[in-house]
């Protein structure tokens, strides 16, 4: 594979990664919300979050292995272990590194969440809402000097979901829970 | 199998519903009745693999499968 | 048969206690018959046992008394803990525990750390403050509490005799049990057998209240008749329209000509439980009083667990209606409904110790139901 063509894989699947992710944020919260979504089930939105987070953590990996792989691109192991400690561009590709190990493990304590139990399993799941807002901003800072504007625009749809949702479940009525009519 | 409830981790979140009617019904706040009028109802060999799914998508870790009483 | 014709439960002993072999008290206790006094009555020989197959056993005594209308344990304690420490005691010994607890309301802490002050006991006590709830003396709700958790019920994973208080067999006993297992100790079962049926076996400590013209508490004998325990609290003030026995999670009874015991309570759907009786007298609404109970009761729900959290409410609100007078016929049909939702779900008893409440009160009441339905009272009547 020439080294262009790793290049563009890498930063397509960086691009996938930040929508996959996106989306795997807003199905999380619309598990929480207990209620069906467009037609699927609650069960089924479970489901779908799950495979989503895994599909994209497939993507992650595929994005950060091409750009270990790529000996063009200025990606070393220290870059993928430790945050902000390489010498490119350490603060934006370390928001990487931060967002996809918090990711990391966000996705492996709830692949193992019945051995380590409930609290310690949400104690880690909140920091997906850390990860993801690292994630955009790495995705800004490090994609290309020159912005591209379908980047801004997938980025600030992406944006636009995920905060919508967080506003949703802020609202007062998210948590509503149906219950009993008095008086028949 | 039986279908434990940890009632206190319970939310009545619902998907176990969805995924067992033959074992649950739901009351009106959304939680968990179990069918056969027991704190730990049977499940039906043919409905065990949703039973396991529904143990482990329950978002609040609120199912176990015990073993049938002795 | 009312006085007692030995040494009462609530009086010091006198006699010192004696050192029993490993194994004895449990075999006194099995021939004496004693059945816990916290409300379940389990044979206390058993319990014991079962904690004793296991290894660094724990004991713990229930003063917790969360039942307002319920004052046999705060009595016992205040008068007597010296009898409830030797038990605890002579309940290590016989489990081979090296922890001992009492878990006691505020007001008793400082009294009976005073009394453990002044004994030289081989096992160490440690008591701890138990808060002021309806729940709180729900035995994993003792355990969660002096385990340094919130002091609730808690998911029933294994049984408490087995692992209890820190993964450890635990003994959880009524401190009413506990004093009776050291005059036992005393005096042996044939003594204990003295008074009580054949079948139920000893006393127990009745806390009569309402309308009565003495309202206190009482040791009498297992099988004694309701009206004869009526009479030892002065007999009732007023004509009464029903009896409630066992307590808030108890049972209305009609009628008083009923012995106090397992089987002379059964037909009625009743226990003695941990022995409380109130007397409802004529000029109170027997469905008012069911409500404000169930409504106390709702209130005190832990609130962990959906059915209890969202039912219990619904069905107080519900019986309030109907005893304010609201002319709907479907609040019976609600409250009915009600009963059957919360019935066996939840992790602890609380739902269904209510519902036995309001079933009896559906029952013994009803033609209460049908006057309020009907825009009356009988209370209007009273006058």
């Amino acid at each position: 594979m020439t080294t262009n063509a790793l290049w563009y894989l890498a930063r397509g699947t960086g691009v996938v990664t930040l929508v996959l992710f996106s989306v795997v944020v807003a199905l999380g919260i619309a598990t929480r919300s207990a209620r069906p979504l467009f037609g699927l089930p609650r069960f089924a939105v479970v489901a779908v979050h799950r495979g989503a987070s895994l599909l994209a953590l497939v993507f992650l990996g595929i994005h950060v292995g091409t750009m270990l792989l790529d000996p063009v691109a200025p990606l070393k192991l220290i870059d993928v272990l430790v945050p902000f400690a390489g010498p490119y561009r350490p603060f934006w590709l370390g928001m990487g590194t931060l967002a996809a190990e918090l990711l990391v493990a966000v996705i492996v304590t709830s692949l193992l969440r019945q051995r380590i139990g409930f609290r310690v399993w949400r104690f880690v799941h909140w920091a997906a809402y850390v990860s993801w807002p690292v994630a955009v901003v790495h995705g800004l800072g490090t994609g290309t000097d020159n912005g591209t504007v379908w980047l801004w625009l997938i980025t600030a749809g992406c944006v636009g979901m995920v905060v919508a949702c967080v506003m949703w479940r802020l609202s007062t009525g998210f948590a509503a829970r149906p219950s009993l009519v008095g008086a028949q | 199998m039986r279908l434990h409830i940890d009632w206190t981790a319970c939310d009545g979140r619902g998907a176990c519903v969805e995924l067992m009617p033959e074992v649950l019904d739901q009351d009106p706040w959304g939680y968990p009745i179990p069918k056969d009028g027991t704190r730990q109802p049977t499940v039906p060999p043919e409905t065990m693999p949703y039973a396991r799914k529904a143990v482990a998508y329950c978002p609040r870790l609120a199912l176990r499968l015990l073993p049938p009483a002795a | 048969m009312t006085t007692l014709t030995r040494q009462s439960l609530l009086t010091e002993p006198a006699a010192p206690l004696p050192v029993l072999a490993n194994g004895q008290l449990i075999g006194l206790l099995r021939e004496a018959g004693l059945t816990g006094h916290g409300g379940a009555g389990f044979p206390t020989w058993r319990k014991l046992t079962a904690v004793a197959a296991g290894s660094r056993a724990v004991v713990i005594g229930n003063g917790a008394e969360g039942e307002p209308a319920s004052a046999k344990d705060k009595t016992l304690l205040t008068r007597a803990p010296h009898l409830v420490l030797d038990g605890l005691q002579l309940a290590a010994t016989a489990v081979d525990a090296s922890d001992c607890y009492l878990y006691l309301p505020a007001a008793l802490v400082n009294h009976v750390r005073h009394a453990i002050a002044t004994r030289r006991d081989h096992r160490p006590v440690t008591v701890v403050t138990a808060p002021d709830t309806f729940v709180a003396g729900e035995e994993s709700a003792v355990i969660a509490g002096i385990g340094g958790a919130r002091p609730l019920p808690t998911d029933k994973r294994k049984l408490v005799v087995e692992a209890g208080l820190r993964g450890r067999p635990t003994l959880v006993q009524n401190v009413e049990t506990l004093a009776h297992m050291a005059m036992i100790a005393r005096h042996g079962p044939a003594w204990f057998r003295r008074h009580g049926t054949e079948a139920e076996p000893g006393t127990f400590l009745a806390t009569v209240g309402g309308a009565v013209a003495a309202p206190g508490v009482h040791e009498v004998p297992y099988g004694i008749q309701l009206t004869d325990l009526l009479d030892l609290a002065g007999g009732p003030a007023t004509r009464l329209s029903a009896v409630l026995v066992g307590g808030y999670h108890g049972t209305w009874l009609p009628r008083t000509d009923v012995p106090m015991s397992r089987t002379g309570l059964a037909p009625y759907g009743a226990t003695p439980g941990a022995g409380v009786v109130h007397a409802l007298p004529a000029s109170y609404c027997g469905l008012m009083e069911t409500a404000r109970i169930t409504g106390y009761l709702a209130n005190q729900s832990a609130r962990q667990c959906g059915p209890c959290r969202f039912g219990l409410p619904a069905m107080a609100d519900s019986l309030h209606r109907l005893a304010a007078g609201e002319r709907n016929r479907d609040l019976p049909r609600q409250v009915v409904a009600l009963t059957g939702l919360v019935t066996n779900r939840g992790a602890c008893h609380h739902p269904d110790g209510t519902v036995r409440l309001v079933r009896s009160a559906l029952t013994v009441f009803a033609d209460e139901i049908g006057r309020h339905l009907a825009g009356r009272c009988s209370t209007m009547e009273e006058r």
